[in-house]
């Protein structure tokens, strides 16, 4: 293993580079900038190709292009850059094709701040542009993971022609950790089934969303739907830490969930049973197995996350309102401390809340 | 006169099987557009010029949405306006394509009209054929930004008034302005004549792009009977007598011999290559080794931009991962970075951390006051705050060691200004508080001026004038 100290943004674009990742479609925002640097010098570095585009919208459809033509292709923004790719994404899913967009979400809404949120949990887990399209959406919560999922993310979209989203927040882009390098190095390969490569053997391609016929249309929805059902059924990942007797759960992802390890441990060490649920990957949620800790003990579950609760509409949704989910917020670019989390499990540990 | 059959172009398929109804031979446009006249002079180049394999045709929103019907190369439908982003991307990635965006004057010269400037600008690999009819014609003959003053759409229904909908834009006249282009035309399709002159332009079109030299735009003024209710020969007189005043016809730039073939980069994906754009080989640390018995360091070092405060802080996490032990570093950023104060957390500790943000801290670094005011409460009780003795007397607080470090004066004495962060990591070296062996913070120093010998030797003996400093005096 080799390790270095290494910021997160720049960690995304390691991963990007042993994932076979070809070209980088970027424009500056913070807190996602350093991604767009990192590409502009590793990149062309490696002969790979860079454009730093003219708006979020021609990098989203920059993307298109390049997928279009089989190639690993990528690009990153934060929170605002974030929607105004969405018609992209739209676009992309609805031309099953496979790419990387990582967000490193900031405060909203509006220009908001650069401070972190995770409030775009919403728009990128629930879509956000217009159709029946979800995107594969994995959360890290350290540098190391924001080398590997994007490696991940990469892995994901081709395997399932979609595009998959690295969902992380301000914090995780600019804080610096140890990471160990990848062992191995991805040679891409274009799948000439589908890609459009300006070759004979792929001049009979297209790639399209339009589908004038209702039911084409309709079918096509529905084929969308099972390829959503395969993800969910097998590609669910989470972490569970010292979760076996856990009376209170906290569930979080991302820096929260940083937060609430922290909290675990304290909590442990005054003799409250507390777990930690981390979903690693937010489409496919682990619905089931929040479904099964729900049904299994008479536990509480505390989400805890910076946005007005969207990941816990999820929890509630898969916990069937069984038992009672609480919520440890932060919103503005606040960080939840580790103090906020320790007092609810306490207030919870006392009965003092449902 | 004797009926001349001409043969179908090579380049569009001889049946439309993807357009599907009655008809498989007959395309979806409208009796008398132009769409058809400018798909046959393509496809007849694209056979001509030996490129279809070669070719990927960009098909837009507009009544060209299908145009993937009838070529006969590979095909992609994209988004409103985005086909010169698209086009970018397709021809970065593969850098023999023949890039055709293909594109009317809504989608291009409205919506798009920001990617089209700029995919010029750049000189982006894609011929762009754009079809100037002054009308929307797929969502119902709304008004173009090419809408002649005067003339009547569904939404100017009297007539476009230039107090209200400004003038009509000439595309042809605004990509001259830019650097790059190789080669710009307006040519017309409303007859016979005008079709031969527009056929070398779109030849010309597609030889630049065989030849991979840059980006070549042909506007086509073409007629659309349906939605500005024309028939044939009004249709004809309405391109020539008044588009064509507006918009004047003529080659405008043809730089293609001048210009040198373009080309990209081939990719690397070796493994070995990455490593070495990383240094792999002469910058690791070895892994974090896991020893519950250190507990957790909480640092927090703050000043004002440009005191090194994030590197003070960086340097101490480079030599904690020298050490091996688990460290996380996390800066403020941003404007707040680049303004005013900054501050930096360093965590270092014996198994994996939690939250990397520090609030109440063992260790605080002061580089001035406001920040010594405003983090010094929020050190640990037994903790340890240093900061600058420029700052002056400030109230300790309870159960806290305070030392004052004239780190600017010590550096200043060793001529090296920028240095006092350093001097405060010689200090906290000579202390042992961050619970680190003495031997990693010159090594990271080192490392953290990776190459540039002379600067490493200054900070060194910095270094060593700070712990020499807390030796006489602490």
């Amino acid at each position: 293993m080799v390790t270095q100290l290494i910021k997160g943004n720049t960690a995304v674009i390691i991963g990007a580079l042993y994932a076979g990742c070809d070209c980088y479609f970027g424009y500056p925002i913070t807190p996602a900038s350093e991604i767009l640097h990192e590409a502009s010098f590793y990149f062309p570095m490696l002969g790979r190709k860079f454009v730093q585009a003219e708006s979020e919208e021609a990098a989203i459809n920059m993307v298109y292009g390049g997928a279009s033509a089989g190639h690993r292709v990528m690009t990153a923004s934060s929170g605002p850059g974030i929607s105004l790719k969405q018609e992209g994404i739209s676009y992309l899913a609805g031309a099953e094709l496979p790419c990387v967009i990582v967000d490193i979400m900031r405060a909203g809404p509006g220009l908001g701040n650069i401070g972190p949120e995770q409030a775009d949990y919403n728009q990128i887990v629930k879509g956000g542009g217009h159709g029946n399209y979800k995107n594969i959406v994995l959360a890290p919560n350290s540098v190391q993971e924001m080398c590997d999922l994007t490696i991940k993310a990469f892995e994901l979209s081709f395997k399932y022609r979609n595009p998959a989203v690295v969902l992380a927040d301000g914090v995780l882009g600019q804080m610096v950790e140890p990471l160990k390098f990848p062992t191995n190095a991805v040679q891409p390969q274009v799948d000439t089934s589908w890609a459009v490569a300006a070759t004979s053997q792929t001049r009979q391609n297209l790639i399209t969303s339009i589908f004038l016929d209702f039911e084409q249309l309709e079918d096509f929805n529905n084929r969308l739907q099972k390829k959503y059902e395969l993800i969910e059924h097998q590609e669910v990942a989470y972490e569970k830490y010292m979760m076996e007797d856990a009376d209170i759960i906290l569930v979080s992802y991302g820096i929260s969930s940083r937060i609430c390890r922290s909290a675990v441990e304290q909590a442990r060490n005054k003799g409250i049973k507390v777990g930690l649920f981390r979903p690693i990957t937010l489409f496919p949620f682990p619905a089931k197995e929040l479904f099964k800790l729900a049904q299994t003990g008479d536990s509480t579950f505390i989400c805890v996350e910076m946005s007005n609760g969207q990941m816990r509409e999820d929890v509630l949704l898969a916990t069937r309102c069984m038992r009672p989910v609480e919520l440890v917020n932060r919103l503005g670019g606040n960080l939840i401390t580790f103090d906020q989390v320790m007092q609810k499990i306490e207030e919870i540990a006392k009965g003092g809340s449902t | 006169m004797k009926e001349k059959v001409i043969g179908r172009p090579a380049g569009l398929y001889a049946e439309f099987p993807r357009k599907g109804g009655a008809a498989p031979t007959a395309t979806h446009y409208c009796p008398g557009c132009g769409h058809g006249i400018l798909h046959k002079l393509i496809g007849e180049a694209l056979g001509d010029l030996g490129i279809q394999d070669r070719t990927v045709m960009i098909s837009p929103v507009g009544c060209a949405v299908f145009a993937y019907y009838y070529f006969d190369c590979g095909n992609l439908q994209v988004a409103h306006g985005r086909a010169p982003a698209v086009g970018t991307g397709v021809s970065r990635a593969l850098d023999h394509a023949v890039v055709i965006s293909y594109q009317g004057d809504g989608d291009l010269a409205s919506i798009g009209l920001n990617e089209t400037i700029q995919a010029a600008n750049r000189g982006e690999k894609i011929a762009v054929f754009f079809v100037n009819n002054t009308v929307y014609g797929m969502t119902g003959g709304q008004m173009a930004p090419t809408t002649l003053i005067g003339e009547k759409t569904v939404t100017c229904p009297t007539g476009r008034d230039p107090r209200y909908a400004g003038y009509p834009l000439h595309m042809c006249e605004l990509l001259n302005s830019l650097q790059a282009p190789v080669f710009i035309e307006r040519v017309s399709v409303s007859d016979i004549s005008h079709i031969r002159k527009a056929r070398k332009a779109v030849r010309k079109a597609l030889e630049v792009q065989r030849d991979g030299k840059g980006y070549a735009f042909v506007e086509v003024l073409s007629t659309c009977p349906t939605n500005l209710k024309q028939d044939a020969g009004s249709s004809t007189r309405f391109v020539n007598e008044q588009m064509e005043k507006e918009f004047p016809l003529g080659n405008f730039r043809d730089r293609s011999d001048e210009v040198e073939t373009l080309c990209r980069s081939v990719s690397d994906f070796t493994k070995g290559s990455i490593d070495k754009a990383f240094n792999l080989d002469t910058e690791a640390s070895p892994d974090a080794v896991d020893d519950p018995d250190f507990g957790q360091v909480l640092i927090k070092v703050a000043g004002f931009g440009g005191q090194g405060v994030l590197s003070l802080g960086l340097i101490l996490a480079k030599a904690a991962c020298r050490a091996q032990r688990h460290v996380s570093w996390y800066p403020s950023y941003g404007p707040e970075q680049r303004g005013g104060t900054a501050n930096c957390s360093v965590v270092i500790s014996g198994s994996a951390i939690g939250s990397p943000i520090v609030y109440e801290s063992n260790i605080l670094i002061a580089m001035n006051r406001p920040s010594l005011e405003k983090f010094a409460m929020n050190v640990k009780a037994g903790g340890v705050i240093l900061y600058d003795s420029t700052i002056g007397d400030y109230p300790i607080p309870e159960g806290v060691t305070c030392i004052a470090v004239p780190a600017m004066e010590i550096a200043c004495k060793a001529k090296a200004e920028k240095a006092a962060n350093t001097v405060m990591i010689g200090v906290l070296k000579e202390l042992g508080i961050t619970k680190l062996p003495t031997d990693v913070f010159a090594e990271a120093l080192a490392e953290n001026f990776a190459g540039k010998q002379k600067l490493i030797d200054i900070n060194k003996n910095v270094l060593e004038a700070g712990a020499q400093w807390a030796r006489d005096n602490l």
